[in-house]
C-alpha cells in the first residue's frame, strides 16, 4: 500500500517550481525597482539649459540652474587666463586630476574656451553655494574676509572659507576636498553655451 | 469534476455578462465601427501628422510627450521637429495646443484635452464624432453633429470630407403620434478627399488618439504573451510537484 | 551542524537558528502553525480562496506602497499624478493596472471565500468568531476599496463619492452635520481627497492586517473545517495526530502553489490583455478629471458595490425621508454577522443537508448576482421591479434561514471525512 517515496523526482520537482517561481519574482521586481529611475518627467526637468553668453563683459559672471544646482558662467579677461599657470603651488589639486570634470576640459584653464570657465557653483565641502571675486588683487575684501595677499582670483565659499582659483581649483589646506565640478557641456563659436550636453559630437 | 465545470460555466456566464453590460454601457445609438489596429505603425504615423495639422490648433494632449511619439512611432528627431512640433521646440515637452484659456468665449465651452478621449468613450465614438458632422442653420457654426448632438466644434473637416445633410426617418413615438428622428447624414457637397480617403484619415486619427490615451498599450499586450506562457510553465511545475506529494495521502 | 559542546538535547536547534530560537519562538511558531498544523485532508477547490486572499491583499500592499510614491493627493495634481504614473513612471503603468485590478479580484475571491463559508458551515459553532472577523475584514475592505476609488479624482471619483456621503444626509436629526463632518467641506473637495487618502493608506491597512492576522489566529485555535463539515479531531491515531489530518507543509503549502498559479494566470490575463475589463474594473468617466459642474450621464458604483447599490435603490422613500433604503443596505451587511446563529442546521455541511438549503442558497446566489447587475443598469425597464424581488430574496434567505434549517431534512453524516483532494 505504502509506496516508495521518489525522494530524487520530489527534489527534481521542487526544484523546477521553486526555481521557475524565482524567476518569475525576480521579474516582478524589475518594474517595482525601475519605477525608481529618473521618470520622464524628472528627465524633461533636467535637460540640457541654453544660455547665451555672448553678452556677458569680461570679469562678469552669469548663474544659471541646470538639473536643480546653480552653474557659474564667468566670462574671464586674458590677463587672468594668462595667469592660470601661475599659481600651481596655491592648489591641492592644479591638474585637476581628482576633479569631477569632463575629458574634454583639460588643463589650467578647465574649459572648451579658455574665455568661458562654466562649473557648478557648488562648494565640495558641504554644498554651499560660492561667491565671486574675480580680480586678481591683494587685500580683496569679500563677505567681511580679506582674500590674502597674491590673490589670483577666483571663488570663496562664505560657509567655512574654502577657497578657489578661477577655474575652479581649490586651494591647499582648504575644509573643500575637491575643485568645483564642471557638467557636460558645449559652446559654440557665438558663446551659446548648452549646458548638459556633451562636447564630443553625438548622434541624436 | 461536474462541479467544477458548472464553476467554469458560471464564469464564463459572468464574463459574457459583463462584456455584453460593457457594450452596452456605450451608448444608445450605434456608432461605426473604427476597426483600427494599434499596432498598425504606418496608421499611427499619419493619425498623428493629421491631428497636429487639423487638430491641435484647437486640442492640446497634455500627458503625451513629443519625444514619446517619437518614439513610440518611429519617427527621427528631424522629422519629428518639421512635421510634427508646431509650438514647442523641445523634445520632451507635451503637446499644448495655442489656443487660448478663454476660448470658451469663442465656442461656449474649452476645447477639451484629448489624451484621454480615447479611454473616457471609445474609438468607435472618436470616429463617429469626425464622421458625423451635418449641416445645422440653428446651430452658431452651422453645423451640428450625429455622435455629439449640439456640439460646439465647428466641422473642421468639412473641406476634405465635404457637406453631409441629416435624414429623418418618420416614426411613432410612445404616444403614438407622429416624429422625425434622425437616423444618419449623407454627403451633400464633396470635399477635397473622397468618401474612403476620408474614412482612413478618420479612422488614423482615431487610431492615434488610442494610442494616445495608453501609450504602452502594444508593448503591454505583447509582454503579456510572455507572462502567460511563463504561467503556464510554472503551473505545470506547481502541479506535478503537487501531485508528486500528494500520492502520500490517502 | 556540530552540536555544541555538551548540548545533547536533540530537540533544541542549533546554529544560528538556535539562536533565534532562544531569543523568538521561531521554530516553535513554524512547527505550530504550519509545519505540524494539521489540516483535514479533503480540501477542495472552494479551500483555495483564503489563501488567494491573502496573496491579493499582499498584492495590493506592495503595489500601493509604490504608488504612493509617484501619487499626489490634492484635488489639483491627482488626476495628471496618475497619469504621470501611467506615461512618465518607469513601469509606473503595471504597478497602477496590478492595483487596479488587484481591488476587484480581491472581491472575486472574498465573495467565493464567503460562499464556501455558506456551503461547508464554516461559520458554525467554535468558528463564530472567525466569521465575525471576517465580516470585520468585509466592511473594512469596502470602505478601503470605496476611498481608493475616490484617489484618482476622475469624474466617476468624485460623483459616487458625492451621492454615497450623501447618503449618510438622510440620517434624522445628525445628516446634515455628519455629511459635513465626513467631507470636511460643503461639496467633495480637497480635503475630502486628502483624509480619504490618509485613511486608504495608513489607518485601514493597518486595521485590515491586524484583523487578517486575527482571523487567521481565530482559525488556527479551533482547526480548519472541511467539505464534509465534521470534526477530525474527534479521531486521532497512537502519535495524537488526527487520523483525517495532514500537516499544512507540505502538503497545503504545495497544492496552495498551485491555485496561486491559476490565479495568476486568470489574473495577469486581465492585467496585460483587458485590464479595464469592457470598464468594470476602471470605469470610462473616470478617465476626465473630475467636474463639480458635470454629472457623468450613468452613475454607478465599481462592480463589487452594485448588489448593494441594487438595494439601495430598490426601497422607495417613505415619509419623507430615503433613510429607509439606506437601513436596508447596512442591514444586508449587518445580517451577515448574525448567520452563526441564524443557522440551526443539525450539520454543517451542504452535502448533508436537505434540499430547503440548497435551494435557498442557490436562490440567494442568483439574486445576489441580478442584484449586481440591476446595480449597474440605470433604473427603468425591468430593473427596478427586478432588484425588489431580489432584495426580498437576499434577506429571506437570511431571516426564514432558523425555520428551514430547522424542519429540513438532514443526511446521516459520516465518521470520517470522504475523498481528499
Amino acid at each position: 500500500m505504502s509506496d516508495q517515496v521518489d525522494h530524487s523526482r520530489r527534489r527534481l520537482l521542487t526544484a523546477a517550481t521553486v526555481g521557475t517561481g524565482a524567476i518569475g519574482v525576480a521579474f516582478a521586481a524589475v518594474p517595482f525597482l525601475t519605477s525608481w529611475l529618473p521618470s520622464e518627467r524628472a528627465k524633461a526637468l533636467g535637460a540640457p539649459v541654453d544660455v547665451d553668453a555672448s553678452k556677458l563683459e569680461a570679469g562678469q559672471v552669469l548663474k544659471v540652474v541646470w538639473r536643480g544646482q546653480p552653474v557659474f558662467i564667468v566670462r574671464r579677461t586674458k590677463a587672468v587666463i594668462d595667469q592660470l599657470g601661475g599659481h600651481d603651488d596655491l592648489l591641492a589639486d592644479p591638474k585637476s586630476e581628482d576633479a569631477d570634470q569632463p575629458d574634454y576640459v583639460k588643463g589650467a584653464a578647465r574649459a572648451v574656451n579658455p574665455e568661458y570657465w562654466v562649473g557648478l557653483a557648488v562648494c565640495t565641502h558641504l554644498g554651499c553655494s560660492p561667491l565671486g571675486a574675480f580680480e586678481p588683487n591683494n587685500a580683496t575684501q569679500l563677505a567681511g574676509t580679506d582674500l590674502g595677499q597674491g590673490w589670483p582670483g577666483g571663488f570663496y565659499c562664505p560657509c567655512h572659507g574654502s577657497k578657489y582659483d578661477i577655474s575652479g581649483r581649490v586651494f591647499k589646506g582648504m575644509p573643500a576636498p575637491k575643485n568645483l565640478a564642471v557638467p557636460a557641456y558645449t559652446i559654440s563659436a557665438d558663446a551659446r553655451i548648452s549646458i548638459g550636453v556633451d562636447n564630443a559630437p553625438k548622434k541624436v | 469534476m461536474r462541479k467544477h465545470l458548472i464553476l467554469i460555466a458560471v464564469a464564463l456566464f459572468g464574463t459574457a455578462l459583463s462584456m455584453g453590460v460593457a457594450s452596452a454601457e456605450e451608448g444608445e445609438g450605434s456608432l461605426p465601427h473604427a476597426g483600427t489596429d494599434i499596432k498598425n505603425i504606418e496608421s499611427l504615423q499619419r493619425g498623428a501628422r493629421n491631428f497636429m495639422n487639423y487638430c491641435s490648433g484647437c486640442h492640446s494632449l497634455k500627458y503625451v510627450r513629443y519625444n514619446r511619439i517619437a518614439k513610440d512611432l518611429n519617427i527621427p528627431e528631424p522629422e519629428l521637429q518639421a512635421s510634427l512640433m508646431f509650438t514647442s521646440e523641445k523634445p520632451f515637452d507635451t503637446v499644448i495646443s495655442s489656443m487660448p484659456a478663454d476660448a470658451e468665449a469663442w465656442f461656449g465651452k474649452q476645447p477639451p484635452d484629448l489624451s484621454l478621449m480615447a479611454r473616457a468613450r471609445s474609438v468607435d465614438y472618436i470616429y463617429g464624432f469626425l464622421k458625423g458632422f451635418y449641416v445645422d442653420k440653428a446651430r452658431p457654426w452651422g453645423v451640428n453633429n450625429l455622435v455629439l448632438p449640439a456640439t460646439s466644434m465647428p466641422a473642421v473637416v468639412s473641406s476634405l470630407q465635404g457637406l453631409q445633410k441629416p435624414v429623418y426617418h418618420s416614426e411613432k413615438d410612445e404616444h403614438g403620434s407622429d416624429t422625425m428622428v434622425l437616423v444618419g447624414a449623407e454627403p451633400m457637397a464633396p470635399g477635397a478627399l473622397k468618401p474612403e480617403e476620408y474614412d482612413q484619415f478618420a479612422r488614423d486619427i482615431a487610431n492615434f488618439l488610442d494610442y494616445a490615451g495608453e501609450p504602452i498599450k502594444a508593448k503591454r499586450q505583447s509582454m503579456g504573451v510572455f507572462v502567460i506562457l511563463f504561467l503556464l510553465v510554472f503551473f505545470a511545475f506547481a502541479y506535478m510537484l503537487k501531485k508528486e506529494y500528494w500520492k502520500d495521502v490517502h | 551542524m556540530a552540536a555544541a559542546p555538551g548540548s545533547a538535547d536533540p530537540s533544541k536547534t542549533r546554529g544560528l537558528v538556535g539562536w533565534i530560537d532562544e531569543r523568538f519562538p521561531m521554530t516553535k511558531l513554524w512547527k505550530e502553525q504550519v509545519s505540524e498544523y494539521y489540516a483535514p485532508k479533503n480540501f477542495n477547490f472552494w479551500y483555495y480562496f483564503g489563501s488567494l486572499a491573502l496573496l491579493v491583499l499582499v498584492n495590493q500592499l506592495v503595489t500601493g506602497i509604490f504608488l504612493t510614491m509617484s501619487y499626489k493627493p490634492s484635488a489639483a495634481e491627482a488626476f495628471s499624478s496618475v497619469e504621470y504614473i501611467m506615461r512618465d513612471v518607469d513601469g509606473g503603468w503595471l504597478i497602477r493596472y496590478l492595483h487596479s485590478t488587484g481591488a476587484s479580484a480581491f472581491f472575486i475571491v472574498v465573495y467565493l471565500h464567503m460562499f464556501r463559508a455558506l456551503l461547508y458551515g464554516s461559520h458554525r459553532k467554535p468558528r463564530e468568531l472567525l466569521w465575525i472577523f471576517g465580516c470585520l475584514i468585509f466592511l473594512l475592505l469596502m470602505a478601503e476599496a470605496f476611498m481608493g476609488y475616490v484617489l484618482p479624482w476622475g469624474n466617476m471619483s468624485f460623483w459616487g463619492a458625492q451621492v454615497i456621503v450623501s447618503l449618510f444626509g438622510s440620517l434624522p436629526v445628525i445628516g446634515g452635520g455628519l455629511v459635513e463632518w465626513i467631507r470636511g467641506d460643503y461639496v467633495i473637495a480637497d480635503a475630502t481627497l486628502n483624509r480619504f487618502f490618509a485613511l486608504h493608506v495608513a489607518a485601514l491597512p493597518l486595521a485590515l492586517v491586524f484583523l487578517v492576522i486575527a482571523h487567521l489566529m481565530a482559525l488556527h485555535e479551533v482547526g480548519s473545517n472541511n467539505p464534509d463539515g465534521i470534526d477530525i479531531k474527534k479521531h486521532k491515531d497512537a502519535s495524537g495526530h488526527y487520523l483525517d489530518g495532514i500537516p499544512f507543509h507540505p502538503y497545503y503549502t504545495v497544492k496552495d502553489v498551485v491555485g496561486v498559479a491559476g490565479f495568476l494566470l486568470i489574473f495577469c490575463a486581465v492585467v496585460f490583455f483587458a485590464p479595464t475589463f469592457g470598464g468594470l474594473f476602471l470605469e470610462g468617466p473616470n478617465f476626465e478629471p473630475a467636474n463639480p459642474l458635470q454629472t457623468p450621464p450613468h452613475i454607478a458604483p465599481v462592480w463589487y458595490f452594485t448588489p448593494f447599490y441594487a438595494m439601495l435603490r430598490a426601497v422607495p422613500s417613505f415619509a419623507g425621508t430615503q433613510v429607509w433604503g439606506v437601513l436596508v443596505m447596512g442591514a444586508a451587511i449587518v445580517v451577515l454577522f448574525f448567520v452563526p446563529w441564524l443557522d440551526r442546521s443539525p450539520v454543517l455541511s451542504i452535502r448533508y443537508r436537505g434540499p430547503l438549503y440548497k435551494i435557498a442558497l442557490a436562490i440567494f446566489s442568483v439574486a445576489f448576482i441580478i442584484l449586481g447587475v440591476c446595480g449597474l443598469k440605470p433604473p427603468s425597464g425591468i430593473y427596478p421591479q427586478l432588484a425588489k424581488i431580489c432584495t426580498a430574496l437576499y434577506f429571506a434567505f437570511f431571516l426564514l434561514m432558523p425555520w428551514y434549517t430547522k424542519i429540513d431534512s438532514v443526511k446521516p453524516v459520516p465518521e470520517r471525512v470522504t475523498g481528499h483532494a
